[in-house]
């Protein structure tokens, strides 16, 4: 079973924070061209995702490779466009935003990426890498952007920070670097942080270093982080909230202490089985699929798009009705038939 | 800095790229020279310029050193005047003050098989009512004195030997170099060498009258690069086409390496119909016929050697190697760290100048300087072509010279050579260090 971080009074807190980011019914659809022209269908990457973060929340997006992630994430960093659906940030609808909206919005979304080297460009330095956001973000004073760059890469713990200022990415061990990708991507103060499985191209030995870095980020700055990730056993170090995605939809969102003891999904189910520790020696992801073939996103299956794989289906309900999300108990919501 | 150096060190290790390099630095310096001791204006005076400047030379001249490989040596050209000091000069006032002589001599070695095209002896003279007096004679030598002539000077005067009809009776010959130069005991033709003195006497009849002179002998050969038809020195465009060929060169090859690489890139981040047109103008600008764009604007438009280079780089722009590099910018663009770069908002010209093309400097300083020789040779080519610029001094237009006088047919082959021989050598040079350079930044290719 998977720890679980100690039971703040996270209850009591929800309610008066303020919601940073409010994601409602997104609709993200890559059109499909037949002989790079004809029309032949959607990828329907997300279809229908709707969530509120808050302030100083962390949330963890889980779900098997293809399912949608990072699609989702993107749109939240503003690199797709939604195809239907509103994102809001800080009271403000992202597709109302104009070209100067957008640089406001985007100086407050920093972004981790999944591969630290292909993530830095390789014929920049550090510094250059680190000014590049600055420069973008305005910051016309060199001196200024100098003194930022040396905080962010005390804050990453890339120390001494001289001696790292003039490296290209290559001389940097992968550690170094997905620090170095942390350290832009906090470089503006974001509010919200996006981190598109930021450990799993990792060596073990330094996940779990990466992934305290985050936490204590998170816990300085009063992040809200929306972390995805294959591998829910790297979900406890800072998440509060999980959400369970498969084919394009959110199928389960709770607190992590819910989902790990009580998950209510027979998709979430079927992935607690397969989950390890990550700083054990075979942190494998998932070793135990449902059985079948993840869904095609273009054709979806028909009703719940789990059904084809589902142990627990209810013939004549799961195969033709989509479920609507019901909430067996309080602040857990689940999308399943099983529950209405 | 240390990156610099870094290359340099890295450069060092080829000896292709060290040879290259000396020939570039060579070429530099060559043009360099050429730029500072001859100003542009007065290069293309003297390049147009006909006998009036280059009385001096001979017609067809090849170049000194020539001797080095006769075994029979040719006569060498020269001139000598007073007004610099290579002829000596003596002004003797007499008694009477309006009157004064002025002597001037000089005596040469002459050990070449054979006898000068020509001698000639330009006087000036000053003085306000009377002329001025010469008598030259020639002093051979085994000794003789033989009289040239006596003659009043005007404020100028050009005297020919061969020409001079009274010098012709005098000698009793056509052939005054003949007379002049050979051994009248000598069974055999053979021209006398040892030293030979010409000397003039001059008389002046007022009181600031001056006579100066400059003396030329028309050799078979001159200078270090010989002369052509109108007498001009092909040093002059030898040295000359040097900085312009390195300029038509060097621009055009940057000119269209950064443009094609700008353009590749803005097609491919910007997509859609902008990467569809310019994909199109490419596959129609294949199959346009370069050459015969560059001769009809030639002909009917201007031959200036910098339209040349615009057109050239125009339609050199839209190329093959905008696939090329096409492709390797789809690839870049879908890289991760330019979509970080989206992310914190980098604007599409700063993906494009920062993020996509940087990638693409190592591919493209190679490259470039391997596509210089090409551009030369182009250059070279329109003016072999008659479309050379019609003022400037390059070495096309010199190769275009001698092959409409039919040089080669002569047997004047250093008219073409010289100019030929610069070309390879350029393009060896760039071709030289192209190579190093492609190895240096593209490491893949050390094995090849
Ligand atoms: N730009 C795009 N154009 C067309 N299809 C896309 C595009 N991006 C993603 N897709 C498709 O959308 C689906 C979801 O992809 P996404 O990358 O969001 O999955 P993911 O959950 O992040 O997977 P992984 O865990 O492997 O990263 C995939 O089928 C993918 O092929
Ligand atoms: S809705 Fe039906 S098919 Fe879908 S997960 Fe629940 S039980 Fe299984
Ligand atoms: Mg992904």
């Amino acid at each position: 079973m998977v720890a679980v971080p100690q039971a703040k009074d996270i209850e009591n807190k929800e309610n008066t924070r303020k919601t940073v980011l409010s994601i409602d019914d997104l609709h993200v659809w890559f059109e499909l061209k037949r002989f790079g022209f004809g029309h032949a269908g959607y990828v329907k990457a997300v279809d229908g995702v709707t969530f509120d973060i808050h302030e100083s929340e962390t949330i963890a997006v889980v779900g098997e490779s293809g399912c949608g992630k990072s699609s989702l994430m993107k749109t939240i960093l503003a690199l797709y466009k939604p195809t239907k659906g509103k994102i809001v940030f800080d009271n403000k609808d992202l597709s109302e935003l104009d070209n100067k909206g957008l640089h406001w919005y985007r100086s407050h979304v920093g972004y981790v990426q999944q591969d630290p080297y292909g993530a830095l460009a390789p014929f920049m330095t550090v510094q250059r890498i680190l000014e590049e956001p600055l420069i973008v973000g305005g910051i016309k004073d060199k001196e200024n952007r100098i003194q930022r760059i040396h905080k962010a890469m005390e804050e990453v713990k890339l120390t001494p920070v001289n001696d790292f200022l003039q490296k290209f990415p290559h001389m940097l061990s992968g550690g170094q670097q997905q620090r170095v990708v942390i350290a832009r991507a906090m470089i503006m103060e974001p509010k919200l942080l996006v981190a598109d499985e930021p450990v799993s191209m990792l060596d073990a030995s330094v996940r779990v270093e990466i992934l305290k870095l985050l936490s204590n980020l998170q816990e300085k700055h009063n992040l809200s982080v929306i972390y995805i990730t294959h591998d829910l056993s790297t979900v406890s170090y800072f998440s509060e909230r999980i959400f369970v995605m498969y084919a394009g939809n959110l199928v389960e969102k709770a607190k992590v202490r819910q989902v790990v003891d009580n998950p209510l999904h027979p998709y979430t189910m079927a992935l607690l089985t397969g989950t390890s520790e990550p700083d054990a020696k075979n942190a494998e992801t998932f070793k135990e699929l449902p059985p079948g073939e993840p869904p095609s996103l273009v054709n979806p299956p028909t009703g719940c798009r789990f059904h084809p794989r589902c142990s627990k289906v209810i013939k004549g309900l799961c195969d033709v009705k989509f479920p609507p999300e019901f909430e067996p108990e309080p602040g857990h919501l689940v999308a399943c038939w099983l529950y209405q | 800095m240390t990156a610099l150096k870094n290359s340099i060190r890295d450069l060092l290790r080829y000896p292709s790229a060290i040879l290259g390099s000396v020939i570039l630095l060579f070429l530099l310096a060559v043009s360099v020279y050429a730029l500072v001791t001859i100003p542009y204006s007065e290069a293309v005076r003297l390049w147009r310029g006909g006998e009036e400047v280059w009385y001096q030379n001979p017609k067809y001249a090849a170049p000194a050193w020539f001797n080095i490989f006769y075994s029979k040596k040719k006569p060498v050209s020269f001139s000598v005047r007073t007004t610099d000091g290579s002829m000596s000069k003596a002004t003797t006032p007499s008694s009477d003050p309006e009157i004064s002589t002025v002597d001037i001599t000089y005596s040469f070695d002459y050990a070449y098989e054979g006898v000068p095209q020509e001698l000639m002896i330009y006087f000036t003279s000053q003085f306000k009512d009377k002329f001025s007096f010469v008598s030259v004679s020639w002093i051979t030598p085994d000794g003789r004195t033989i009289r040239i002539a006596d003659m009043a000077v005007d404020h100028s005067l050009t005297f020919r030997f061969s020409q001079d009809q009274k010098l012709q009776k005098r000698l009793k010959t056509e052939d005054v170099m003949q007379a002049i130069f050979m051994d009248p005991e000598s069974s055999t033709q053979a021209d006398l060498k040892g030293q030979y003195q010409l000397v003039i006497n001059g008389t002046t009849f007022e009181k600031d009258a001056t006579i100066d002179a400059e003396f030329v002998l028309h050799g078979e050969l001159f200078g270090a690069a010989g002369t052509d038809k109108y007498r001009r020195d092909l040093l002059l465009p030898l040295l000359y086409g040097t900085p312009i060929a390195l300029a038509f060169g060097l621009l055009a090859a940057l000119g269209t390496s950064l443009l094609t690489m700008v353009i590749a890139a803005a097609g491919t981040w910007y997509g859609g119909w902008v990467d569809e047109l310019i994909q199109r103008i490419t596959e129609v600008n294949l199959v346009l016929p370069f050459l015969a764009i560059l001769i009809m604007v030639g002909t009917f438009y201007s031959r200036s050697i910098w339209l040349m280079l615009g057109v050239t780089i125009l339609l050199s722009i839209f190329s093959g190697s905008i696939k090329s590099y096409r492709s390797i910018f789809i690839q870049s663009k879908e890289s991760s760290y330019i979509e970080a770069a989206r992310a914190y908002g980098a604007s599409s010209s700063r993906i494009i100048f920062s993020y996509l093309i940087p990638r693409m400097i190592p591919l493209l300083i190679p490259a470039l300087v391997s596509a210089v020789p090409s551009f030369v040779f182009l250059e070279a080519s329109l003016a072999v072509l008659g479309l050379g610029d019609p003022v400037l001094p390059t070495w096309g237009k010199v190769i275009n010279d001698a092959f409409a006088d039919g040089a080669l047919y002569q047997g004047r082959y250093y008219w073409v050579l010289e100019p030929a021989i610069l070309l390879m050598i350029t393009g060896f040079g760039f071709a030289m260090l192209g190579f190093a350079l492609d190895r240096i930044f593209n490491p893949r290719l050390r094995d090849i």
